[in-house]
């Protein structure tokens, strides 16, 4: 004690009092993070940490990660039922370009770039297909849907459109539409059947589903 | 399944299949890597045609000089920006970067237009002027492919823009190649065969490269 005062010296009488008032309590140094920047912080870490292999950090961030991918897309105009769409896009994306994230820099900017990116997309793929379709009620009740030829042959199109962008999905993502879409076993037997554990046969569906929308969307 | 148990399962699945990954390197490395290819051909095209030609239209025009520095500066610039946007979270205020060397580049080209000629030395006439196109063209289309290439393991989340910015540099690096190279005064023919080939090769990016980074 008696070597700091002397360190201080008596300069330590010139300083301003800290400030007292009803806000003092409040007043904290600049130097110190705000309670987002260390979650920020703390996420980065958890990233990090995911990036050496680390699932239980991994886990964690993403589960971190899914308010603010909402927020994110809220903010970017989704719907309330179409965010949890957002999120599962932004999830997969995350975990395809994990790569890219400089723990030197806020996680929060990172994810809010991919999951604002991934909510235009959503909002384009709606725009589109909104575009598409027939909203005339005078349309629908004079023009109801009759089962003729060109029904059938329209059906039998769409089939084969569908069979021919299955086969070209790659081995992984094919097996999985196969196993789980087409032939609706369950996870523990499509697993059994594929000897792939049920993560990677989910993922690989998750990408599978994406990749077909994409393409069929794209090519209408 | 409700949505939070859906994103449970995605999240369980996605951490099971969790695998180390090789961190990204800064985009200034990245950018250096390509720029060092650029410096390779930069090299080998002063082996081959030595720096006499270039010196003396520089000495006689400066403006030449100073359109070349424009265009280096224009693909290293253009290089590092699109390296930078094509990771997640950077500013696009990036994007500017390149411009006002651009200017320079594209300003001191055509001031070159209005000078008095360089003695002795010939004008570009048309079929001159044709080979200075395929020049810039067919050393950007590798150069772009090499970037794109090198960008694609990145996360470009504004694919076109980025694309702009390799064609940019790409063609930016091929003018100041062809700078060494280029025995020519500048000519109101010359600036447009210049501009056409640039225009081509950043059209070409953004719709073939604005394609490929977006499948990224």
């Amino acid at each position: 004690m008696a070597q700091a005062l002397t360190f201080e010296g008596p300069w330590v009488l010139l300083r301003q009092p800290p400030p007292r008032g009803p806000d003092s309590d409040k007043a904290v140094p600049t130097d110190i993070p705000s309670a987002s920047e260390q979650a920020d912080r703390q996420r980065a870490a958890w990233m990090a940490a995911a990036q050496a292999g680390d699932q239980r950090a991994y886990t964690r961030v993403l589960n971190d990660s899914v308010a603010l991918i909402r927020a994110v897309a809220r903010r970017q105009g989704v719907a309330v039922d179409a965010l949890d769409d957002v999120v599962q896009e932004t999830l997969l994306t995350v975990h395809r370009v994990r790569h890219t994230f400089d723990p030197s820099r806020s996680y929060d900017a990172w994810l809010s770039a991919i999951a604002a990116r991934r909510a235009i997309d959503l909002l384009r793929s709606h725009g589109r297909r909104e575009h598409r379709e027939v909203h005339d009620e005078f349309a629908m009740d004079t023009h109801a849907d009759r089962e003729d030829a060109s029904t059938g042959t329209l059906r039998q199109q769409e089939a084969e459109r569908l069979r021919k962008a299955i086969e070209t999905l790659p081995p992984g993502q094919r097996e999985a539409v196969e196993q789980l879409g087409l032939k609706e076993r369950t996870l523990a037997e499509a697993a059994e059947r594929t000897g792939r554990n049920t993560g990677a046969l989910k993922v690989n569906l998750h990408r599978a589903l994406k990749t077909l929308r994409d393409r069929l969307h794209g090519e209408s | 399944m409700s949505d939070a148990a859906r994103h449970q399962a995605l999240i369980d699945a996605l951490g099971a299949e969790l695998t180390p990954v090789r961190r990204l390197l800064p985009p200034w490395r990245r950018a250096l890597a390509w720029l060092a290819i650029v410096a390779v051909l930069a090299v080998a095209l002063f082996v081959r045609f030595g720096a006499g030609t270039m010196l003396h239209r520089w000495s006689a025009a400066p403006d030449l000089g100073v359109a070349a520095c424009g265009a280096v500066l224009t693909a290293i610039t253009a290089a590092l920006a699109s390296f930078v946007l094509a990771v997640p979270g950077r500013p696009i205020r990036w994007a500017w970067l390149p411009v006002p060397s651009a200017l320079v580049w594209i300003g001191a080209s055509g001031l070159g237009c209005l000078r008095a000629h360089i003695p002795g030395m010939p004008v570009l006439n048309l079929h001159g002027a044709n080979d200075c196109l395929i020049f810039i063209v067919s050393f950007s289309l590798p150069l772009s492919g090499v970037m794109i290439w090198l960008l694609r393991r990145a996360c470009p989340l504004r694919p076109v823009l980025t694309a702009v910015l390799v064609g940019l540099a790409s063609a930016a690096a091929s003018a100041s190649l062809l700078e060494i190279c280029h025995n020519f005064d500048a000519a109101a023919s010359d600036l447009v065969m210049h501009a056409v080939a640039v225009a081509l090769v950043v059209g070409l990016n953004a719709l073939m490269g604005g394609r490929l980074l977006s499948r990224a």
